[in-house]
This record gives structure tokens, sequence and C-alpha cells, in this order.
């Protein structure tokens, strides 16, 4: 029982370790931080998938946990520093104009989540279930952050950085979703890995540029 | 409660349908993506889309026969629904790899679209069809959503086929805004799983769609609700409703048009279905109709905008495309007013549409090609010019605008007589939309098909046989819709009506 507390405790605190790189991942300027804060994200998402294998009696879980940090803690940010490096962007530094109003709304959103996560937390009987709502709220600031940048790259993160909330999301409330859909969707996510690299350099080619906003304007006038 | 599925049929079926409708786009996506002759992949695109097309018949003549079942272990099923959707979807797909055939091998030869990205069009478009039909058929929700990411990613690679800056800045927002969409119905899914796995416990049954239907009322309600709220803006993202709608235009604008053709015909449709889907069973588990209002919100809002933002276009394929978002809205509104007549006419609305906008687009097609620019300024004299082409828009725009007798008229027709039933304040809205939208296609279109032809105009051979076969199609579904088809738009909408 008193292990079963502490590894309780243990998945809280990976919670809290999941909001936290959240905000530093929408608060980072330069891009190798960025990836840094990214690839710690894919690592905790390991960890808890780890702990939440402990005490649940899905044995598959261990295999997810193994896979998380092989995908989400390596092999992606791997991929995209690689690319990082091969285009000579990675002293990049993206100026942030609102950042105060952008962490005002971050905020906004982390209350907005603990509001309509707690009703539903109330129902399930999950060991784990209090973690809804930061997991929801981890969904939301993903969100923020595609939406707040303007570099493809950074973009990139923000998108695979929801796919890491959605899979803790998966995890904290249901232990994770059954087997099958867990490997479609790891799948659909490598193939969107493997388009973003496509994108990077076709980009490059016709732009020289992995800015979105420059990227849009010379679009539009061509 | 009227459970929507019958028990999996034990007799054994000559051949079984559904693994030959499904493997064919796929074997015939790795094979084109390995067939170096540009001519030969012309045919071989035919060929599959054509065995996939007959797959989907011997589909529903399986389905007329022993009614709706499920199929390999039960990780598959078709009903009234979902079979005529996978009809549909592979005609619409055949008809499109012919006209692509010639219209494709133009892009090659005149415009200089380099071989091995003429085989990379050819294997995502196959890979596309698969994600379709394997979304229209598995009985699970995961796996639902798997395929419309696949469908998804494959289209990506298309709008940006060729490589112009407009034309990867739309896909890269395509890209984006999909993700975002398609992260949020995950979500949504999770959120499903959630509840249902207290009933299943921690099984694919509990993301299975008979399964769900079966104990929809055990399900939690405000969980439901919950769920309900993301899956309507991840999927609605897809549909294109207003506001989420803004990478549509570019992405139809963009790409090649057999691209822009399938996306508006068919990608829509697999997002709606799945929407509708979702309402079914959120409606069985809150016995309430706040799912129905919801859609019925984004339904008129992206009507009204659409058909306002049409008239600003100047772009030929992004002014259809606001026409497609205006449509895909009626059927919004349709489901969401979930009576069996409001479903039918959503259901045939949804048929009509998918034949005459793809039809729109192989004419708009031939009619940029003719006159080297989609610019609709620079569209003139089209009936004096090549006749087919010509005619063919104006008819098409006729059909889409809801002329008689074509089947947009009988399926808006049934809409309003379902609204004045139900909701008689909405009569004024979808009014407003579709007059403003008629307005602006015919003061676009007119201008580009009658007067003096454009000097710039150039000869294009033009393929009319599978804008003829939808127009016709169109046009006789407006005025009989054949019994069977009926029948299964009965039982479907009773289906979504009833859950």
């Amino acid at each position: 029982m008193n292990q079963l507390m502490f590894i309780q405790e243990a998945i809280s605190i990976a919670a809290s370790l999941m909001l936290l790189i959240s905000f530093a991942l929408l608060a980072q300027h330069r891009l190798l931080s960025v990836l840094h804060w990214f690839s710690a994200q894919g690592i905790v998402l390991a960890i808890t998938t780890l702990l939440v294998a402990l005490i649940s009696d899905h044995d598959e879980l261990y295999f997810s946990a193994a896979m998380t940090l092989l995908l989400k803690g390596a092999l992606l940010p791997w991929l995209l520093w690689r690319i990082i490096m091969k285009m000579h962007i990675h002293r990049e530094v993206e100026p942030m104009v609102n950042m105060p109003v952008t962490m005002m709304i971050a905020l906004g959103l982390v209350l907005v989540s603990f509001h309509i996560a707690l009703p539903i937390e109330a129902i399930s009987d999950l060991a784990t279930h209090n973690t809804l709502a930061i997991a929801t709220a981890t969904v939301f600031l993903g969100m923020l952050m595609m939406i707040t940048r303007k570099k493809a790259v950074t973009q990139v993160i923000g998108f695979l950085s929801i796919e890491n909330a959605l899979f803790f999301t998966a995890i904290g409330a249901t232990h994770g979703m059954p087997m099958i859909v867990e490997i479609g969707v790891a799948f659909d996510v490598l193939i969107a890995a493997i388009i973003f690299g496509l994108f990077f350099t076709q980009m490059r080619s016709t732009f020289d540029s992995l800015d979105i906003e420059e990227i849009e304007a010379k679009a539009k006038r061509r | 409660m009227i459970s929507p599925m019958t028990a999996p049929i034990s007799e054994q079926l000559p051949i079984n349908w559904f693994s030959f409708t499904l493997l064919s786009p796929l074997i015939g996506g790795l094979l084109l993506a390995f067939t170096r002759q540009a001519e030969k992949a012309f045919s071989i695109n035919v060929i599959f889309s054509a065995a996939t097309f007959l797959g989907s018949i011997g589909l529903a003549l399986d389905v007329l026969q022993v009614g709706a079942h499920e199929a390999l272990n039960g990780f598959f099923f078709v009903d009234a629904y979902n079979v005529f959707l996978v009809s549909l979807t592979s005609f619409v797909a055949l008809t499109t790899a012919i006209y692509s055939g010639p219209y494709m091998r133009f892009e090659w030869r005149e415009r200089g679209l380099p071989n091995h990205r003429l085989r990379l069009y050819h294997a995502m478009y196959q890979l596309f069809i698969f994600g379709m039909l394997l979304g229209f058929t598995t009985n699970n929700i995961g796996l639902m959503w798997i395929a419309l990411e696949l469908a998804t990613l494959a289209t990506v690679l298309l709008v940006s086929l060729y490589r112009t800056p407009a034309s990867i800045a739309a896909a890269w927002k395509y890209f984006m805004l999909a993700g975002m969409g398609i992260a949020l119905a995950l979500f949504g899914t999770i959120l499903i799983f959630f509840t249902s796995s207290t009933i299943f416990g921690h099984s694919n049954a509990a993301l299975t769609w008979t399964m769900l239907y079966a104990h929809a009322s055990e399900l939690q309600p405000t969980v439901m609700i919950m769920a309900f709220a993301f899956l309507m803006i991840g999927y609605g993202t897809k549909i294109g409703l207003v506001p989420m709608h803004t990478w549509l235009p570019d992405a139809h604008g963009e790409g090649p048009t057999p691209v822009s053709a399938v996306l508006s015909g068919l990608l829509l449709n697999l997002a709606l279905y799945d929407l509708v889907r979702f309402k079914m069973l959120v409606d069985l588990s809150t016995g309430s109709d706040t799912a129905g209002h919801v859609m019925i919100f984004f339904g008129t809002l992206s009507l009204l905008v659409a058909a306002l933002s049409l008239h600003k276009q100047h772009d030929i394929k992004r002014m259809f495309s606001f026409s497609s978002i205006e449509h895909m809205g009626l059927m919004t509104i349709a489901f969401g007013i979930g009576t069996p007549l409001a479903c039918y006419a959503g259901l045939l609305h949804m048929t009509v549409h998918s034949l005459v906008k793809s039809g729109i687009f192989f004419t708009v097609g031939h009619a940029a090609q003719a006159m080297g620019s989609q610019q609709m300024d620079r569209i003139r004299g089209l009936i004096r010019h090549h006749p087919g082409i010509g005619w063919g828009l104006l008819i098409g725009t006729a059909a889409i605008a809801g002329f008689p007798p074509f089947g947009v008229f009988t399926s808006e027709f049934l809409l309003f007589s379902a609204t004045l039933d139900s909701y008689p304040w909405l009569i004024a809205p979808l009014l407003t939309g579709l007059l403003i939208a008629f307005a602006g296609l015919f003061r676009f279109v007119q201008p580009m098909v009658y007067g003096e032809v454009a000097e710039h105009a150039i000869t294009v051979k033009a393929n009319m046989v599978p804008i003829y076969v939808h127009f016709t199609l169109a046009l006789w579904l407006g005025l009989s819709i054949p019994a069977f088809l009926s029948g299964w738009y009965k039982q479907a909408a009773a289906l979504i009506a009833g859950g």
C-alpha cells in the first residue's frame, strides 16, 4: 500500500513537470533550448508511462514506455536536431513580442482546463484520474505554442508536444488506449514527421527561409 | 431502444468484399510508387480504382441481400449509413482517376511536372482512397481517427505537388490546422474511452461502434457532452466549418484539380460522417438535443460566412471551395436538426454535392488549362472556345446553385420542409445564405462562359465523359431516386434520427 501511494505521488510530480515543461516550451526564444525541452517532455512522458505500468495490470504499458522513450525522447528530437544543424539555423532566436500576454493567456487556459476537467475526474476510480486537468492544460498550451510561433521548426515542435500531451492524457485518464490504436497513432505521427522533413527542404529550396510569416508574404506576392 | 446493428452473419460469403475493397487501393498505391513509366501509371491508377469500385459494388449487394453486418472479427462493419458512402467514394475515385489521366498528362508534358512527382501523386492518390474507405468501414473509433489522419496526410503532399510558393504555403497551413483539429478530435476520442472503459474495461470493445451504441445509455452524459465539444471542433475543422475553415480554400486552390475534386467531394464527407456517428452516440447517451443545436449553430455560421466570402474571390477554385463550405454547412444543419426527414435530406445532399462539386472541379480544371490561369478575370468566352467545357461549367453551376430538376434542388427542398417542421425561424438565415451564394456563383460564372474568347486561350484535349456522367447522375437523383438507394437513405436516416 505504501509503495502504491509513493508511485501515485510520483505520478503527480510527473504531471506537474509536464505542465512546467509546457510553459518552458512556450517561453523559450532559442531554437535549441526549445528542442531540449521537447526532448525532456518525451522523457518525462516515458517515466510517467513506466510508473503507471507499475500500478496497473496492463503489461503492454512497459512496451509503450520503451517506445515513448525511444521515439519521443530520442528519435524525433534527434531528427529535428539534425535538420536544424544541416540548415544552420541552430543559433536562430525567435523574437516574441507579446510574451506577457501569451503567459496570461496560458494561465487562463490552465484555469479553464481545471474548470472543465474536475467534474469529469470525479467519475473515474483509476489511481491516476487526478492528472486529467493537467493533461488538458498541456494540450491547450501546445496549441497556444503552435499559434504564437512563426518559425516552421517551432510550430512542428508545438505539434509534436500536443501529440505528447494527448498521449499523457490517455495514460493518465485511461491507462493508455488499446494497443492497436496506440500503434496506429504512433505510425501516423511518424509519417507526419517525415512529411515535416520534406516540407523543410521544400521551403528551404523555394524560399530560402523557414519563417512562416515571410513565406506567406512571398506566396501572396508571387 | 433499437440497436442499429444486427448480429454478425455466420454464413461465409463467397468473396470477402471487405478485404477486396480495402486491399485494392493499398496494393495499387504500392505498385504505383514503383511505376516509373508515366503512361503505364495512368492506366494502373484507373485499373485499381475500377477494381475498388467493383469491390464496393459487391459490398453494396451484400448489404442489399443480408442487411447490416460485421466482418473480419467485428473490426469492420457496414450498415445502410456507410455502405452508400463507400460506393460513392469509390465511384468518384474512379471517375476522378479517369479524369486525372489526360489532366495530369497535360501537366506532365506541357507544364513540366517531373516524373518522380507524378509517381508521388499516384501513390498518394491511392493511399488517400485507402484511408477514406478504412475510415468509412472501420468499427473502431480509434482506427477511424487514424484513417482520417492518414487520408489527410496523403493529401498534404498532393496540395504542394507543384512546389510553387503559394502551394507550399497552402499545404503548410493545411497541415498545421488539420493537425491541430485532428488532435482535438483525438482528445474527444480519449474522453469517450475514459467513460466507456468503465463499462467494457480496458479493451477494444470500449472503442467499438456496435458495442458503444448498444450500451450508450450507460455512458456518462457529462463526459459525452464534453467529448462532443472537442469532436465538434476537431472534426469540424476537417469538414471546413467556419471559423476553422481557413485552410480549405488555400488547399483546394493550390493543389492539382483532381485533388481539389476529391478533397471537396470525398474527404469532407468522411469528416462529416464521423461527426454524425458521434452525434448519434451522444444523443443516445444524453437524451437531449444539445449536440444537434451545436451543429445547427456551426452549420448556419458556415453557410452565411461562406456565402459572403464567395463574393470576394478572384480565383475560380477558391470561389468553388467556398461553395463547398456553404454546402457542408447545409448538411451539418440537416444532421443537426436530426429528424428522419432532415437526415434524409442531408444524406441525399451529401451524395449530390459530391457528384456535382467534383464534376465542377473537373470542368474548372480544363477551363484553367485552356486559359492558362485560375484567375476568374482571365477566363472569358468558354462556350465559344470549347462548348463542352463552357456548358459543363454553366450546367454544373446551375446544379450546385439548386436549380430544379437537379438533385441539389430536391435535397434543399426536403431540408426546407424539415426545417419548417422543427425550427421555422431557421428558414430566414438558410434562405439568405443560399440566395447570396446563388448571386455570387452566377455573377462570376456568366462572364466566364459567355462573350468573346480571351486572346490567350489555347486548345486543350478535354475529357468530358466523367463530367457528363456526374451531372447525369445528379439529374437522375433529382428526377427519381432509385428504390434501393431511397431505402438506404430511409434506413440510415432512421438510424441517425433515432439512434
